[in-house]
């Protein structure tokens, strides 16, 4: 073999483990529950293969499928705006501040790299029945007996948005990074308000990093469903709740595969638009 | 003024992310029986008890092990992707940069379901097996990230002055190249092995009944009420995971001080 064609067929070999793995743990799978999706289930246990309809007629059709789904979408919404809102000033904080950017950054981070489930249960201790807030109002003697605030969509959210803003701020951080401060020293310079600087030159300029934050938070958001299962009611199930219950409780694979690809098809529509308006290149800048 | 408003406000999102993971800690140190307010004075034995509990002894040996394969493995893939990626002009790399990065953007829950339902079909059942395999395609994509990044950094000045003073490309790969890499690849590892350690979502679904992670294990305290153990627990992979990445950086530094001198 000549040198030259051994040059080329390196970079396979090293790629060759890597996209194996992808392939055979991601792709082909999702192609199988493709298929899966149109099996039947069968009362005796053993899965009819075949082409059958049902399992997307009833999740296409049922109501309450969809209903779930649209709920989902709405909270991710939510999520995702209160990610923007609060995470934005903050990142621009971190960004424009003189002190040590290095260290107030990481300081936002840290939460980060804690246990998600260790940050979802903590809302218990603050918010619970004897969680340090109904204490406190006990205390002050505003209520005399403590208020059930847990378990409702507002907590869901509340829960949500603890484990999503990192993403927000990071991503949002890095495009006000990335922005020369001569432009808005410009603009200031050509008689313009810092409040009409922001809005006509750094905001415009920063939006990559703040759809890059938000997508991250929409996507994470959508497809959760332990933060509800730990800070929502039972009437707060999620998409992602039904899919556990359809594979894990019910055993209902066939279902589950169905409404497995239906989640992955609204999100990754989503993913789609947002690839071909911005590539993904932002995306990876905030998570590298 | 405007400064003044936006400093505030920054103020208060630090207090949001830190207020509930405070109170995690301040209240694994509460003497009441109960895991909740008032306190009724400091004291370790929630932890000692922590210490004599077999079932969150056996949780914490599983993540570990588990934590350390997926590290190792994913680390592997994705340090030697990463150099084919960064080192070579390689045809449609863009495209093959988004497939490897695709696990991260399909839910986890969807990756989950095809998985498990694959990988039974295959005749592989609920087992750490299923579980490290998902742990690995999961993590790799990070990987990959953080060592891509880290790879670009190094120059290919040193290894060519190597080979023009006669080192083989073995010699060089093992002699320079890699001493190099080292931060990327063990920053590569720690990443995996916190995502790994931390994962519940996709856990869940690939665990065998009976084996169980720390996240998993506290999943299923949470289901009665919120002991004080579980504070305690969290104290200690608070301390864990902010304590591991600065250890890390430490470390770092301090190799990077000797080569220095």
């Amino acid at each position: 073999m000549s040198v030259e064609a051994r040059e080329a067929r390196q970079p396979w070999i090293l790629l060759s483990p890597a996209l194996t793995a992808v392939a055979l743990f991601l792709f082909v799978p999702l192609l199988f529950i493709l298929v899966y999706s149109f099996w039947l289930r069968t009362a005796t246990g053993a899965d009819q293969a075949g082409f059958y309809l049902d399992n997307w007629r009833e999740a296409l059709t049922d109501t309450f499928y969809r209903d779930i789904l649209f709920s989902t979408l709405r909270i991710a919404a939510i999520t995702t705006l209160v990610c923007a809102l609060m995470g934005y000033p903050a990142a621009y904080f971190i960004a424009r501040s003189k002190g040590n950017k290095a260290i107030l950054l990481l300081m936002l981070m840290l939460p980060f790299w804690i246990s998600y489930i260790i940050r979802t249960m903590s809302w218990i201790n603050i918010l619970g029945v004897s969680g340090a807030l109904n204490t406190f109002l006990l205390w002050i003697g505003i209520i005399t007996d403590p208020i059930q605030m847990l378990y409702n969509e507002t907590t869901v959210i509340l829960g949500l948005v603890h484990f999503l803003l990192p993403f927000m701020v990071l991503n949002v951080f890095v495009s006000l990074e990335g922005i020369d401060t001569n432009l808005e020293d410009a603009a200031n310079s050509l008689g313009a308000t810092r409040w009409e600087t922001f809005l006509q030159v750094t905001l415009p300029l920063s939006l990559p990093g703040l759809a890059a934050g938000g997508l991250l938070c929409f996507v994470l958001g959508a497809g959760t469903y332990i933060t509800p299962l730990v800070l929502g009611g039972p009437r707060d199930a999620m998409f992602a709740n039904l899919v556990f219950e359809a594979i894990i409780t019910q055993l209902n694979w066939p279902l589950g595969s169905a409404l497995s690809l239906m989640l992955l098809a609204v999100l990754g529509v989503l993913v789609m638009i947002y690839n071909r308006y911005l590539g993904m290149a932002q995306l990876m800048k905030g998570l590298g | 003024m405007g400064w003044q408003l936006i400093r505030g406000w920054a103020i208060l999102v630090y207090i949001f992310m830190f207020l509930p993971v405070a109170v995690v800690v301040l209240l694994s140190f509460n003497a009441s029986q109960f895991g909740s307010f008032p306190m009724t004075g400091l004291s370790f034995r929630w932890f000692i008890e922590l210490a004599n509990n077999d079932a969150i002894l056996r949780a914490f040996r599983t993540s570990i092990i588990l934590g350390l394969l997926t590290a190792i493995i994913s680390t592997t893939l994705g340090v030697l992707a990463s150099l084919a990626l960064v080192r070579y002009r390689v045809p449609g790399a863009n495209a093959i940069s988004t497939l490897l990065i695709a696990p991260i953007l399909v839910p986890e829950v969807v990756l989950a379901v095809a998985l498990l339902l694959f990988l039974n079909f295959l005749g592989i059942n609920k087992s750490f097996t299923l579980l490290l395999f998902g742990h690995v395609i999961f993590t790799l994509p990070f990987v990959i990230l953080v060592v891509q990044a880290r790879l670009i950094s190094i120059k290919r000045d040193v290894e060519e002055a190597a080979m023009s003073l006669g080192a083989s490309p073995r010699q060089t790969f093992f002699q320079i190249t890699l001493p190099l890499m080292m931060p990327a690849v063990l920053a590569g590892g720690l990443f995996a092995f916190t995502i790994s350690f931390d994962d519940i979502t996709g856990t869940l679904f690939w665990k065998p009944g009976g084996v169980e992670t720390v996240p998993t294990q506290i999943f299923a305290m949470l289901r009665n009420s919120i002991s004080p153990e579980i504070n305690a627990l969290g104290t200690v992979m608070i301390a864990m995971t902010v304590g591991l990445p600065l250890l890390g950086a430490a470390i770092a530094r301090q190799i990077s001080k000797k080569s220095g001198t």
